[in-house]
C-alpha cells in the first residue's frame, strides 16, 4: 500500500512541479525551504497532526512579521512530509526533502521516527531540529545536525523520581509500591526501564512492568492485573489513544490507586482527555513537556490553536517553539546553505519564548535548559506543581486516605 | 497461575470482545460466500460507520437509537458500492474486484483524514463508564449490550439467510451462479443486497463499538486482520463458524494477553491463524473445498 501512495504522490509531485513551476514570482528574495516532516498518518496520527500544527503556525508568524530579515525580508517555505508512524517511511521522506532542496528539518515527534530522520538528515549535512522525540539516544549517537529543544526521557524520568520521592516523603510515604504500564516502542521502553531501576532508589518497589501494543484494542487485561498486584502507584508511558483507554477501563474496574503518576503519558496533560473525561482524568499527576505558565504570550497562542478547533496539547507549542529556535537560527545565519544553519543553531541563545527552558543552549545537539513540568488534572483544568517557582497548585498526594 | 477473580472476567471480557470480532467477521464472511472476494474494504467500512455513529451521537441521537439509522445507511452504501462501483469495473473478474475493494479502502481512509483529520474522537455516553458486576467480573454496560446484540444480530442474519426468500436466493447464487440467473434470480442485485448486509451488520458492530471505544481513520485495520483470522479460522463463508470463531479468537487474545503480556498475547491468534491454515485449511465449519 505504502508503494502505491508513494507513487501517486510522487506522480501528483510531480504534475504540480511541471505546471507549477513557471508561475513561481521571483519579485523578492527566494524561499528558503524547511521540511515538516511528521506521522499525519498510521497510529500516531493525532500527535503527528498536531506537531504540523505548530510547526506550520511558526512558519506562518516568522512570515507574516516579515520573514527572514537577514535575507531582504526571504519567506520560508514549509515542505510538508508524512511519515506514516513508521521509521522507515520517515527516513524516505527525507531523502524526498533533500532532492527539493530543503535548508533544514523540523520533525518527527516519536522518538523511534526521530532517529531514522536523524540520521537520514545527517547524510545529507541537513540540520535536524527534534520537535519531541524523547529518548536519549537521539542526541547521544555524535549526530552534529541533530538539535533536541526538549529534555529527554532520561531527564523527565529522574525528575519525576525525585519529585516523587519528595511527595511521598510530605505525606508520611503512603506509596510502597508501584506498577509502569508502557508502549513497546523506543519511547515507552526506554521511560519504563529508566524507572524500573530509579524507583528502588526512593523506596518504591516496581511490582510489574507490563507493556502493550500500539493500538490496543482493549485494557481489561491489564486492568485485571493492576487490580491483582494492587500497586499503591500506577505508573502509564503510552501515546494518547492507549493511555485514554487505559485510564477509561481503570475507572470501570473501580481500580483507585494512591495515585496516576504518568511519565510522558500521552493524555494526562492534555485538554482533549480532561475535557472529555473530566471524572477519570481528574487528580492524575504528569511529568511531561507543558509550557511556562507565567508567559503571557501562551493565551494568544492558545486561542489561536483553539480557534482552529484544535486542543492546545504539548505537540503544538513545543512544535512551535523548536521552530521558533529554528527560524531564529536561519536569521542569525543570514543564509540558505545547510552547514551555516547548522551552526547557528550550535551557537543558539534564543530565548524569548513560551517553554520555561530559559535561554537556548546546545550541548551535543541537547538543549540543557530544557526541563518537564509536573503537571496535576484539578477541577478540570491542567495546573502546575512542580518546579515550585513555576507552581499553580498545590499537589494532591495520594488521592485517597 | 491466576486465581478465578482474575481468570473468570478475563473469559467473560474475551468473549464480549470476541461478539463484536463476530459481528464484523460475519459481514466479510457473507460477502466472501456470496462474492468470492475477499473484501480489502471491510476495516474502511467500518470506520465510516464509526465516524456516522459519532456524527450522530454529536447530534444528540445516542448510539443505540442510532443503530437502525446506521444500519440501513450502511446497507444502502453498500449495495450502491457494489451495484454502482465494484460491479462496474470488475467487469466480472475476480481479481479486478479485489483491487477495486483495496482502491476503496484506501480512497475512504484518505476521505476521512481529509474531513475528519487524525484526531482521534470519542463520545461520552452517560453509561461510557457504567458497569455490572457478574460474580466478581466488573464488566461495562457497553460491553454487555454489544455481546447480546452481536449475538442477536448473527441469530437475525442466519435466519435471515436460512428461511427467507431473499436468504435462499442469496444461498443459490453463492452455490450456483449460472444456475441461479436461469431460475430468474436478479444476480447483480444479489450481489449487491449481499455486499450490503455484509456493511450492515459492520454499521451494527459500530453502533456497540462506539461507546467503549475511539474512532479515527485508521481504527478500522486493528479489527480487519482479526476478522480475517476469524473468517479464516470459522471457514469462509460460514455463519456459525465466524460467530463461535469470533468468540474463541476473543477469549484467546484474552488469556494470551494475562499469560504472555499484551504485546506478546497476540501471538495465539496467529498461531491459530497458521494451525487452521495447515492442518484443517477449510476452517473449523467450512466445507470441504
Amino acid at each position: 500500500m505504502t508503494t502505491r501512495r508513494d507513487f501517486v504522490a510522487g506522480a501528483a509531485a510531480v504534475a504540480v512541479g511541471t505546471l507549477g513551476a513557471p508561475l513561481v514570482a521571483r519579485a523578492q528574495a527566494a524561499p528558503i525551504k524547511i521540511g515538516v516532516l511528521h506521522p499525519v498518518t498510521g497510529f500516531v496520527a493525532q500527535s503527528g497532526g498536531l506537531c504540523r500544527l505548530g510547526a506550520t503556525m511558526a512558519i506562518d508568524d516568522a512570515n507574516k512579521a516579515g520573514g527572514i530579515k537577514s535575507m531582504g525580508g526571504a519567506k520560508i517555505e514549509a515542505v510538508l512530509g508524512d511519515a506514516q508512524s513508521k521509521p522507515d517511511i520517515g527516513a524516505a521522506e527525507v531523502e524526498k526533502m533533500n532532492e527539493a532542496g530543503v535548508s533544514a528539518i523540523i520533525g518527527a515527534y516519536a522518538s523511534a521516527i526521530c532517529l531514522a530522520t536523524t540520521q537520514a538528515a545527517a547524510k545529507h549535512g541537513i540540520p535536524h531540529m527534534v520537535d519531541i522525540g524523547v529518548a536519549d539516544t537521539i542526541v547521544t549517537r555524535g549526530l552534529s545536525n541533530t538539535f533536541r529543544f526538549g529534555p529527554g526521557y532520561t531527564k523527565v524520568a529522574e525528575l519525576a523520581v525525585s519529585n516523587l520521592a519528595a511527595l511521598n516523603q510530605a505525606a508520611g510515604k503512603p506509596a510502597k509500591t508501584a506498577m509502569i504500564i508502557h508502549e513497546e516502542s523506543l519511547f515507552g521502553t526506554g521511560t519504563a526501564g529508566l524507572l524500573s531501576k530509579k524507583l528502588p532508589e526512593i523506596g518504591i518497589e516496581v511490582k510489574e512492568v507490563i507493556k502493550h501494543a500500539n493500538p490496543t484494542r482493549d485494557f481489561n487485561n491489564i486492568a485485571l492485573r493492576i487490580k491483582a498486584v494492587n500497586p499503591d502507584i500506577v505508573i502509564p508511558a503510552n501515546y494518547y489513544n492507549e493511555y485514554v483507554l487505559l485510564v477509561r477501563t481503570m475507572q470501570q474496574q473501580r481500580i483507585v490507586p494512591k495515585a496516576i503518576y504518568s511519565v510522558l503519558g500521552g493524555g494526562a496533560s492534555s485538554y482533549q482527555f480532561v475535557k472529555e473525561f473530566p471524572e477519570a482524568s481528574n487528580g492524575i499527576i504528569d511529568c511531561n513537556h507543558w509550557f511556562n505558565p507565567k508567559n503571557p504570550k501562551v493565551a494568544e497562542l492558545k486561542k489561536r490553536v483553539e480557534a482552529q478547533g484544535k486542543f492546545f496539547a504539548y505537540e503544538v507549542f513545543l512544535t512551535y517553539a523548536a521552530t521558533q529556535v529554528l527560524i531564529d537560527a536561519i536569521e542569525r545565519a543570514g543564509s540558505s546553505k545547510r552547514d551555516a544553519i547548522t551552526a547557528a543553531l550550535a551557537s543558539s541563545t534564543f530565548a524569548n519564548h513560551i517553554m520555561p527552558y530559559g535561554p537556548t543552549k546546545f550541548v551535543n545537539g541537547q538543549n540543557e535548559g530544557a526541563q518537564p513540568m509536573m503537571t496535576q488534572v484539578v477541577g478540570g483544568d491542567i495546573k502546575v506543581i512542580f518546579p515550585t517557582d513555576f507552581r499553580e497548585t498545590a499537589p494532591i498526594f495520594p488521592l485517597k486516605a | 497461575m491466576f486465581d478465578f477473580n482474575i481468570l473468570f472476567p478475563s473469559v467473560l471480557n474475551g468473549l464480549t470482545t470476541g461478539a463484536i470480532y463476530a459481528l464484523v467477521a460475519l459481514g466479510l464472511t457473507l460477502i466472501y460466500g456470496v462474492l468470492h472476494i475477499i473484501n480489502f474494504a471491510h476495516g474502511a467500512s467500518l470506520m465510516v460507520a464509526l465516524y456516522a455513529v459519532y456524527m450522530l451521537a454529536r447530534a444528540g441521537i445516542d448510539p443505540y437509537l442510532a443503530l437502525p439509522l446506521v444500519v440501513t445507511g450502511m446497507f444502502v452504501f453498500g449495495y450502491l458500492l457494489q451495484r454502482l462501483i465494484i460491479n462496474k469495473s470488475s467487469h466480472g473478474r475476480d481479481e479486478n474486484i479485489l483491487l477495486v475493494t483495496l482502491g476503496l479502502s484506501i480512497v475512504l481512509e484518505n476521505l476521512a483524514l481529509l474531513f475528519f483529520t487524525s484526531d482521534t474522537r470519542t463520545i461520552d455516553t452517560p453509561y461510557t463508564l457504567a458497569t455490572v458486576a457478574i460474580g466478581p467480573a466488573l464488566i461495562s454496560h457497553p460491553k454487555l449490550v454489544a455481546f447480546a446484540g452481536s449475538l442477536l444480530s448473527c441469530a437475525l442474519l442466519y435466519l435471515v439467510v436460512a428461511r427467507s426468500r431473499l436468504g435462499r436466493a442469496i444461498r443459490a447464487v453463492s452455490k450456483e451462479k449460472q444456475g441461479a440467473r436461469l431460475m430468474g434470480i436478479d444476480v447483480d442485485h444479489i450481489y449487491a443486497v449481499s455486499f450490503g448486509i455484509g456493511l450492515a451488520a459492520v454499521g451494527a458492530a459500530a453502533c456497540f463499538l462506539l461507546p467503549a471505544y475511539y474512532v479515527n481513520p485508521q481504527v478500522g485495520t486493528g479489527f480487519v486482520l482479526v476478522a480475517f483470522t476469524i473468517v479464516v479460522l470459522g471457514g469462509m463463508g460460514s455463519f456459525v463458524g465466524a460467530l463461535l470463531g469470533g468468540l474463541l479468537i476473543g477469549v484467546v487474545e484474552s488469556l494470551g494477553g494475562l499469560y504472555l503480556g499484551e504485546s506478546l498475547g497476540q501471538i495465539g491468534i496467529f498461531v491459530i491463524f497458521i494451525g487452521v491454515l495447515l492442518f484443517r485449511p477449510q476452517g473449523l465449519f467450512g466445507a470441504k473445498a
